[in-house]
């Protein structure tokens, strides 16, 4: 084993992996650490209280009132996560394959695609907001205006649409960011293959399903596994358009909203519990990092090296 | 050399102790960024009466106030003298001992206040205050004056007239009420506001004394009465936040809006010319009581660590007085909850009058000492109520179930 001297080469490394390395411990391992510390303390407001094992876990899973809110926005966490695989992992893909088969106008598509993704979360939920407005929304008012009034709904105020009326915003808001890592998958793949494919079919169902999807799988796994990490740790956008509570009476209720609730309260609540808020932030975290790494292998495996 | 570092020290060390007794600075933290010229103007008075005491004033945004004052109380680098909240969030930082208690002696005036304005600054546990009250909210219906005079409408009497007077406006095309449920909090203000009345001073009464809960079927009619008048609220209303609502009021596109004395300064500000009118929502008949919500926001309180505990009284002492509770109010157009306070502006002497015959805001007051708060409850049950997801009955058993987790006197 060679020996690592500072001097030279080793002391550059060294010096180089030094200042990220304290400042991934700093601010990443130290916070994380720490939050799995506080989950299992008793917690008066924020001062801290005895060691409770593992109560404040019990507590969010099989109390009442907390487990059926924990339950109430976990499913809703999962609702979002296959959604927007649908609506925002599924037209991405399709919108790539279009920009790639250079459709008329494609130039100008790949840059409308993309722009929503630059805006900030906050704009996105705020403008949404105003088209969802029930009495002057452009939503609403287009909806009236081409003889369709009775489809005109207060989105955001019922059980039915509210969740759903966040998750168009969601898709409308990063479609372009998978559209953009599929495009790059597609562009990558030789044309040597394309023109092996175009000898033998015509068919484009034939192309996208036998080699195109095969050799974009890659890409797939990068936007998988960032929607599955987003969508469970959805926050900005319920935030903007939903409120704390997750209004309507809890229907837009996701785990960010509920973890920020219980650790640090909100107006109508007064109270905060650090031991409960940190307990569920260490079980989101748990949870995702796990089944992100499931799904990462499993994806992984079936990518091909050309 | 060594005993002349020793000598230096304890100069240094006697100095560093003296120094406050000498020049009593005391910092005041405050979480209305919007009135700190005026803060400037009180302390400026203060001064004035105290020399040798100066007090330095902090403010910090609202929402993140109380998350960075009990940081700092518990790393203790808190102010000397400070804002807090009422009640519930009161509590969070009283009990953690970071307040000078407070008494009729050390603050005399005290003794004067409203008990429930004192009641909103004392921790239950202890019986002990902690604070001297600063202002109050009340719920009450706001209205647009030139709306009522333009179509001959008056301030209804029974809850008959309420009615006639939202048909009436609703038939003249305009929105009766400008409120929307979407934002949660919003809930729980329209109760109080629309329905003090009906729940009335009995039932409160009761509720208090353990012997009725939320399905006393006078909670239950007031939240049918509620889900009565949200027929006229604006369309589309379960989807309509609240800074839409302040909006469809403050341009004139709605006649009435249930809600928070705090919304009259700023429906001022966003339409100078608009003429407001108050009224409390009337009971079934005229003979009723006519009742507001009421609650207290919060008060000033001291640091119980204080170097400077005498100056930080002197200036408990000087915020309970009348001149500052004048001020307070000729100022900021508030509520100030000294008494025998005049108001310049006719507005707020006509809530300050109302404020006569109030009940509490319930579950502000009283039910935001465990989870589920019942604010969160009744919140997301009023949701429901008005999106016709629930009955009256149905939710006031909610909201009772729900407080069972923590409430005792509906335990058994």
């Amino acid at each position: 084993m060679p020996q690592l001297r500072l001097t030279g080469r080793g002391l550059w490394i060294t010096v180089l992996i030094a200042p990220p390395l304290a400042f991934v411990a700093l601010f990443i391992v130290y916070p994380i650490v720490a939050a799995f510390a506080y989950a299992f303390y008793d917690w008066q407001g924020l001062a801290r209280g005895d060691f409770v094992g593992l109560a404040n876990f019990h507590h969010v899973l099989f109390v009442e009132p907390y487990a059926s809110w924990t339950r109430n926005a976990f499913t809703h966490n999962i609702i979002v996560f296959f959604a927007l695989m649908v609506l925002q992992n599924g037209v991405g893909f399709i919108l790539a394959y279009a920009l790639w088969r250079e459709l008329p106008g494609a130039r100008f598509h790949r840059v409308a695609v993309f722009l929503p993704v630059v805006l900030s979360t906050i704009i996105v939920g705020y403008l949404w907001k105003l088209f969802l407005h029930p009495i002057f929304g452009v939503v609403n008012q287009s909806l009236k205006a081409v003889g369709l009034p009775f489809l005109a709904q207060p989105w955001l105020g019922q059980d039915s649409t509210a969740l759903w009326a966040l998750i168009f915003a969601n898709a409308w808001h990063m479609v372009g960011f998978p559209t953009l890592v599929f495009l790059a998958g597609m562009q990558r793949i030789p044309t040597e293959i394309l023109d092996a494919v175009r000898m033998e079919t015509e068919s484009e169902w034939v192309k996208i399903t036998k080699v195109v999807w095969p050799l974009v799988a890659p890409s797939a796994t990068v936007v998988f596994v960032l929607l599955f990490v987003g969508a469970f740790n959805w926050f900005e956008l319920p935030y903007i358009m939903a409120g704390l509570d997750g209004s309507p009476y809890g229907s837009t209720d996701v785990l960010g909203l509920y973890f920020y609730r219980t650790a640090f309260g909100n107006v109508s609540a007064g109270q905060q519990d650090f031991g409960l808020g940190s307990a569920l932030a260490v079980l989101i975290f748990v949870f995702i990092a796990a089944v992100a790494s499931v799904i990462t292998v499993r994806l992984r495996a079936r990518e091909i090296q050309i | 050399m060594r005993k002349t570092f020793i000598h230096m020290g304890a100069v240094l060390g006697a100095t560093i102790i003296a120094m406050p007794a000498l020049a009593q600075e005391l910092t005041f933290w405050s979480w209305r960024q919007e009135d700190r010229a005026q803060y400037e103007g009180f302390i400026d008075t203060f001064e004035a009466a105290n020399p040798g005491i100066t007090v330095t004033q902090e403010t910090f945004e609202a929402a993140n106030y109380n998350t960075i004052l009990s940081t700092a109380l518990a790393g203790g680098t808190g102010p000397d003298l400070m804002m807090v909240r009422a009640y519930g969030g009161l509590e969070n930082i009283a009990s953690a001992g970071y307040l000078m208690p407070l008494d009729t002696e050390k603050v005399p005036a005290l003794a004067d206040f409203a008990p429930s304005a004192v009641a909103a600054e004392t921790m239950r546990s202890d019986e002990t205050i902690y604070a001297v009250p600063f202002a109050s909210q009340t719920m009450l219906v706001i209205y647009n004056k030139a709306i009522f005079d333009q179509m001959g409408l008056e301030e209804p009497q029974t809850w008959d007239e309420f009615v006639t007077v939202a048909q009436t406006i609703k038939d003249n095309g305009i929105f009766p009420f400008a409120n929307g449920t979407a934002t949660a909090w919003q809930n729980e203000t329209i109760v109080s506001a629309l329905g003090s009345s009906i729940i009335g001073t009995d039932f409160y009464e009761d509720l208090m004394a353990g012997e009725a809960d939320f399905t006393d079927p006078r909670y239950v009619e007031a939240l049918e009465k509620v889900k009565e008048m949200s027929a006229f609220f604006p369309d589309g209303f379960i989807g309509l936040d609240y800074p839409s609502s302040q909006q469809l009021f403050a341009s004139g596109l709605a006649a009435m809006f249930a809600g928070g004395s705090f919304e009259l300064a700023n429906f001022r500000s966003q339409n100078p010319d608009i003429e407001l009118g108050v009224f409390a929502a009337p009971g079934m008949s005229a003979e009723d009581e006519k009742l507001v919500g009421l609650y207290y926001d919060g008060g000033y309180a001291a640091n119980a660590t204080t170097e400077n505990s005498e100056a930080a009284l002197k200036f408990l002492n000087f915020v309970a007085s009348q001149e500052f509770g004048q001020a307070f109010a000729d100022e900021l157009s508030n509520i100030s909850t000294v008494p025998g306070v005049t108001f310049g502006d006719p507005l707020l002497q006509e809530v300050a009058d109302l404020n006569a015959s109030a009940i509490p805001y319930i579950m502000l007051v009283h039910f935001r000492y465990g989870e589920p708060s019942g604010s969160v409850l009744l919140q997301a049950e009023v949701q429901k109520l008005v999106a016709d997801q629930t009955t009256p009955e149905a939710a006031a058993a909610a909201v009772t179930e729900g407080l069972k987790a923590w409430y005792e006197p509906f335990q058994d």
